[in-house]
C-alpha cells in the first residue's frame, strides 16, 4: 500500500493558487450552527496530491492497460473523443435547471440518442432517466406494477426470475414490493419451460429475462416463453446486460419484451470509472408509455423540451433530482454516431467471433466448457472443476495467477449454477494476438497447477499486494482513517 | 471498422479455428424470424473529425451563461488537476474492484474518500457513493425503515428539495412506506416547530432534516435532532458537503448526532453538465452499518501481513443476498468519487472553508444589491448559507425570458412547487460570481422590474 494521503499531510500546508482569496465574514450565522473544529482533510501541495493519485492509478488494472475479459461487463475500448467532446464547455457548464432554451444543443443530442435506442431495441419509446442498470431494472418493474395497478389488477404479486439471473433482478423485484419466484434452468442452458408453465398464472406480474442469458447462450425458446407469460396476463422484462451480443441483429421488442433496460456503460462504451457512473435507459412497448419516468425529452417543430409530472400524470415519477447521468448519455451518443448504422451489427459480429474463437481454442487446449454443444454468444463459461479435482487449484487460484501474467481475471463464481466457473467476455475491441496470449496463459497456469500447485494457490506474486484477508476486513471493520489511530 | 482491430485475414483464421465459414453462422441458434438487421433511424457513421465538429457546434449553441441558480447543483471552482488525474485511463477505464490485488489504486482512493466524508460529516462510516443526492435520500429512507423494523412513516418537511421528495416517493412507495410533510414557517423559511411537535409520534421511523434547506435557510438542527431522538426516531440529515467546511456537521447535531447523513456530492469538483453524472454520498453510525446500501471498502492485510484494501461487508449486497439484499444497487459513481477525492485533497479544510465562506459572502452581497431595487424583497428573515428566496413584483416567466436573453440565469422560479411563492426566485452566488456580474444582474433586473422597457438593450448573443 502507498502511504495514505492523510499521512502525507502537514498542518498549515495550503494550495493558495486554488483558493478563493480574501477575507469573508460569516458572523451573521449563529455560532451554534457553525463547525467547531476542522474536518481531517489532507493538507498537501498540488504536487503531492497529483503524485499520490497518479501513483494510486498505477496500481490498477484497467482496459487501457490490460486485457479485461470480465464476463457480463463488456469491458470494451473507451474511445477518447467521447470524453473530450462531452467535456466541451457548452455541455459541461450548463446548469440542469436553466431554461430549456439554453440547452437546445445538449437536448438535441439526447433526443437523437433516444431515437437511436428506439431503433436498435425495437421499442416504442425510450427514457434516458435511469442512472445505472439496476435503476433501469427498478424503473421497468415499477412500470409493470403501475400498469397492473392502473387496470386494478391487484392480484399480480409475483415476479418470475430464472435462477441464472444477475442478483440485481431479484433484489429489484423486492424493492418494487413483489415476491420472487425462481425458475430453474435446464442442463443445456435454456429455461425449464415446463417449470415456467407450472409457475405462471393470474398471480404473475411479469418475467425478468436476460437474453442472451448470463450462461453465455441465446435462449432459443424465447417466442414460446413470451407467449406463455403474455397469455397469463404478465409482462416481459428484458435485462439488456448482454445486448452487445445481438446489437444490430435482434431487437428485443421483436422478441416480445414489453420493457427493457440497456447498460450504456457496457454496449455503448461509456467509462466504467472504477465502478460507475453507468446509465440504464429503458425502452417500452406502446402500453407502457404513459408510465415512463420523468423528465422526458420531447421534440416539437425542432424545439426540444422536458416533460415533467404535470405533463405525464401516470408516470412512475422521478428517479433523480435532475436528468440522470447526462454526461454519460452524451458519451454514449457520440459512440453510437461513430458506429453508425453499419457499425452496430459489426459490434455483435466481432464480439461473438472473439468469444467463439476463444471457446474453440480453449476447448482444443483441453479446458471444459459448461455448455459444450452450444454456440457462445459474446461470452461463454468454462468450468475448472476437473482442474480443481486433479490439482487442488480452484477458479479463484487461476484468476489470481492470471493477474500475475498481466490479464484481468474473467468473472469468477458467477453464474452460481456452474461450479468453479469463469465467465469470459473478450468484447470486439480485442485483437487476435491478445486472445491468443490469454489462451496461452491459461494453458501455462494449468501446467503450473500440476507442477507447482502451491505457487498457483498462493498467487498473485507479482502485484502490489498478495491475497487479501477478506474475513479480517469484515470482522475488524476499518472503513475510515482516523487521526488518533496513527 | 471503428474500434474493431480485425484484419480480413485474421477473421478468416478465426472462423477456420471455430469451424464455420461465415460470421452469420455463429448466430444460428437464434430463431430465424428474430434476426432483423434493418435500422430505420440510425444514420451512417461519422468519423472522429465529423463528430468533433458536430459536438463543437452543439456545445457552442448552448453558449455560456452567468449562473445565479443553484437549487441543488452549484457552479464552483474546480482545480485543473482534478479532471486531468481523474480521467487517467487507469481510473477511467477500470471497473468495480472485484479483483482486489489488481485494483489497489481504486480501493485505496475509495478508502480515502470514505475517510474524508466520514470526517466532513463527523459520522463513523461512509459508503463508496450512491447515484446522486435525491436517490441517496430514498436509500436513506429505506435504510431507516429497515433499522426501525415496525415503523413505516417518514417525516419529510416542505423545506426539502421538491425533486428529492418526488424521487424518494418513486423509489419507496411500493414498499408501503409513507412520507408526511411538515409546513415551513412563513417568517424564517424553516421547519414549523409547532407542527413538527404535533406530528412527531412513536410510529415515525425517521425525520429528514435538510441543512441548508431548499430555500437556502439554516434549520435549528440541534433542537430538531433532539426532538426526533426523544420519540425514538432516526435523524436523516440532508447536507451540502461544501457547507460542512463551515457548518456544524450532522454527527454533532443535538445530543447524539444524526444517524444517517446523505447529500449531493456535486459541489466537490463535479461540473454541472446539465444534471449529471454527479454522485450521492451516504454516511451513518457504526450501529446501523449493516443496513447500509452500496459498496464499502475496508482496510485489511494481505497474506504477508502488509496492509491493503478490499470490498467488505458484501453480505449486504445483491450479488450475494439476491432478493434479501439491502438494495438493488450494483455500481456506484466511482469516477465522480475519484474527482471528489482529488478535489478535497487539493482544497483541504482551509480551501473548502474559503469557497464556502466566499459563496456565503457573495450571496449576501447579491441579495443586498437586488433587494435595493424597488419591487424586489427577501421573503424570509433568517440566516442562510449561499441561497436566498426573493419575491419580485413582475411575472417570473417574463422575467426569466428577458434576463436569459442577456446571458444571465437569474435563479430558480419556485411557483410550480410552492403555492405561496408564485412570484419568487431562489438565487445563489457562489465564490465564482464577481461583483461586476452581480451589478450586471441588478442592472437588468432593475430595468425589467421598473418596466423601463422603452429602450431595452439588444438580446446579447453569448
Amino acid at each position: 500500500m502507498t502511504e495514505l494521503i492523510f499521512e502525507q499531510s502537514t498542518a498549515g500546508r495550503i494550495n493558495n493558487a486554488q483558493y478563493q482569496s480574501g477575507e469573508f465574514s460569516i458572523d451573521d450565522i449563529p455560532e451554534m450552527l457553525l463547525r467547531k473544529s476542522n474536518p481531517a482533510l489532507p493538507e498537501v501541495s498540488e504536487m503531492q496530491a497529483v503524485r499520490h493519485f497518479t501513483r494510486l492509478s498505477q496500481l490498477n488494472f484497467s482496459i487501457d492497460t490490460h486485457f479485461y475479459p470480465l464476463g457480463s461487463c463488456t469491458m470494451k475500448h473507451n474511445p477518447r473523443i467521447c470524453n473530450e467532446a462531452a467535456m466541451y464547455n457548452g455541455f459541461s457548464g450548463r446548469h440542469p435547471l436553466a431554461p430549456a432554451s439554453t440547452g437546445q444543443g445538449v437536448l438535441s443530442c439526447l433526443f437523437d440518442l433516444q431515437e437511436i435506442l428506439k431503433d436498435i431495441s425495437g421499442m416504442s419509446e425510450v427514457s434516458l432517466a435511469p442512472m445505472a442498470g439496476a435503476q433501469g431494472e427498478f424503473t421497468g418493474i415499477a412500470m409493470i406494477r403501475a400498469y397492473h395497478d392502473a387496470r386494478s389488477d391487484h392480484q399480480r404479486q409475483e415476479i418470475l426470475v430464472p435462477d441464472a439471473a444477475h442478483g440485481t433482478n431479484p433484489a429489484t423485484a423486492v424493492m418494487c414490493g413483489y415476491k420472487v419466484r425462481e425458475i430453474p434452468t435446464l442442463k443445456n442452458g435454456d429455461v425449464d419451460i415446463d417449470a415456467l408453465r407450472a409457475a405462471v398464472g393470474p398471480q404473475t406480474a411479469g418475467l425478468m429475462l436476460t437474453n442472451p442469458s448470463t450462461l453465455g447462450v441465446f435462449e432459443r425458446q424465447i417466442n414460446e416463453i413470451a407467449a406463455l407469460v403474455h397469455k397469463a396476463g404478465g409482462l416481459l422484462y428484458y435485462d439488456g446486460a448482454n445486448m452487445n451480443a445481438i446489437l444490430g441483429k435482434v431487437k428485443p421488442g421483436e422478441m416480445g419484451f414489453d420493457v427493457i433496460h440497456l447498460n450504456l456503460h457496457k454496449t455503448f462504451s461509456t467509462p466504467h470509472g472504477g465502478g460507475g457512473p453507468g446509465a440504464g435507459p429503458v425502452g417500452v412497448s406502446e402500453r407502457l408509455v404513459p408510465f415512463l419516468p420523468v423528465p422526458r425529452i420531447v421534440e416539437s417543430s425542432g424545439e426540444y423540451t422536458l416533460l415533467d409530472k404535470n405533463d405525464c400524470p401516470q408516470s412512475i415519477g422521478r428517479l433523480s433530482c435532475f436528468m440522470g447521468n447526462t454526461g454519460i448519455l452524451l458519451r454514449a451518443w457520440i459512440y453510437a454516431r461513430m458506429l453508425g448504422s453499419d457499425g452496430m451489427k459489426r459490434v455483435a459480429d466481432y464480439a461473438t467471433l472473439n468469444a467463439n474463437y476463444m471457446k474453440a481454442k480453449l476447448e482444443q487446449a483441453g479446458f471444459e466448457m459448461a455448455y459444450k454443444s452450444r454456440r457462445a454468444t459474446h461470452e461463454f463459461i468454462l468450468t475448472l472443476k476437473k482442474e480443481k479435482a486433479e490439482t487442488g487449484a480452484t477458479a479463484m487460484d487461476f484468476a489470481k495467477r492470471l493477474l500475475d501474467k498481466g490479464y484481468h481475471a474473467p468473472t469468477t463464481y458467477f453464474p452460481l449454477l456452474v461450479p468453479e466457473c469463469f465467465l469470459i467476455e473478450p468484447t470486439e475491441s480485442e485483437s487476435l494476438d491478445e486472445l491468443d496470449g490469454f489462451i496461452a496463459a491459461m494453458t501455462e497456469i494449468r501446467q503450473e497447477a500440476v507442477e507447482q500447485p502451491d505457487m498457483v494457490k498462493s498467487a498473485p506474486h507479482n502485484l502490489p499486494v498478495r491475497r487479501l484477508d477478506d474475513v479480517r476486513a469484515a470482522r475488524q471493520l476499518d472503513v475510515a482513517w482516523k487521526e488518533e489511530k496513527n | 471498422m471503428p474500434f474493431i482491430p480485425h484484419t480480413e485475414e485474421e477473421t478468416r483464421k478465426m472462423l477456420d479455428a471455430i469451424g464455420v465459414t461465415h460470421i452469420d453462422e455463429l448466430f444460428d441458434e437464434i430463431p430465424a424470424d428474430l434476426i432483423n438487421e434493418k435500422l430505420d433511424y440510425v444514420p451512417a457513421a461519422l468519423n472522429e473529425a465529423g463528430i468533433r465538429r458536430l459536438c463543437k457546434n452543439r456545445a457552442e449553441s448552448d453558449g455560456h451563461y452567468i449562473n445565479f441558480i443553484g437549487a441543488g447543483a452549484y457552479e464552483h471552482h474546480i482545480p485543473a488537476a482534478v479532471w486531468q488525474i481523474a480521467t487517467r485511463g487507469e481510473f477511467y477505464s477500470a471497473y468495480t474492484p472485484y479483483q482486489a490485488e489488481a485494483s489497489q489504486g481504486t480501493l485505496q482512493l475509495l478508502y480515502e474518500y470514505q475517510s474524508m466524508m466520514a470526517s466532513l460529516t463527523a459520522m463513523e462510516v461512509s459508503n463508496a457513493s450512491l447515484y446522486e443526492g435525491a436517490s441517496a435520500l430514498a436509500e436513506a429512507v429505506l435504510m431507516s425503515v429497515r433499522a426501525q423494523r415496525n415503523r413505516q412513516h417518514i417525516l419529510m418537511p416542505d423545506t426539502i428539495h421538491p425533486a428529492y421528495r418526488e424521487t424518494t416517493e418513486t423509489i419507496v412507495k411500493n414498499q408501503g412506506i409513507t412520507l408526511s410533510t411538515i409546513d415551513y414557517s412563513g417568517d424564517t423559511g424553516t421547519i414549523d416547530m409547532a407542527q413538527l411537535k404535533a406530528e412527531l409520534t412513536d410510529d415515525i421511523a425517521a425525520l429528514v432534516i435538510p441543512q441548508p434547506n431548499y430555500f437556502g435557510a439554516l434549520e435549528e438542527v440541534d433542537e430538531l435532532t433532539n426532538l426526533a431522538h426523544e420519540c425514538g426516531c432516526l435523524v436523516i440529515a440532508v447536507v451540502n458537503p461544501l457547507s460542512l467546511a463551515i457548518l456544524k456537521p450532522p454527527g454533532e447535531w443535538g445530543q447524539k448526532g444524526a444517524d444517517i447523513a446523505v447529500g449531493e456530492g456535486q459541489p466537490l469538483g463535479i461540473p454541472l453538465s446539465s444534471g449529471g453524472p454527479y454522485f450521492g454520498f451516504m454516511c451513518c453510525t457504526q450501529k446501523i452499518v449493516r443496513q447500509m446500501p452500496g459498496r464499502l471498502i475496508g482496510r485489511t492485510v494481505d497474506a504477508e501481513g502488509k496492509p491493503g484494501f478490499s470490498l467488505t461487508l458484501q453480505a449486504r449486497e445483491q450479488h450475494i443476498r439476491r432478493s434479501k439484499a439491502t438494495s438493488n444497487i450494483c455500481t456506484n459513481q466511482g469516477l465522480m468519487v475519484t474527482a471528489a477525492t482529488l478535489y478535497m485533497s487539493l482544497m483541504g479544510p482551509a480551501g473548502m472553508a474559503q469557497s464556502a465562506k466566499a459563496s456565503h459572502a457573495n450571496t449576501r452581497m447579491l441579495v443586498e444589491k437586488l433587494t435595493a431595487i424597488d419591487g424586489v424583497d427577501a421573503v424570509f428573515n433568517g440566516s442562510f448559507f449561499h441561497e436566498c428566496v426573493l419575491r419580485i413584483n413582475v411575472p417570473v416567466d417574463d422575467l426569466m425570458r428577458a434576463i436569459t436573453a442577456q446571458g444571465i440565469i437569474a435563479g430558480m422560479p419556485l411557483g410550480a412547487d410552492y403555492e405561496n411563492l408564485q412570484d419568487c426566485l431562489l438565487v445563489c452566488a457562489t465564490e465564482l460570481r464577481t461583483e461586476e456580474e452581480m451589478d450586471d444582474y441588478a442592472l437588468h433586473l432593475e430595468r425589467i422590474v421598473s418596466k423601463r422597457r422603452l429602450d431595452p438593450p439588444c438580446a446579447q448573443k453569448v
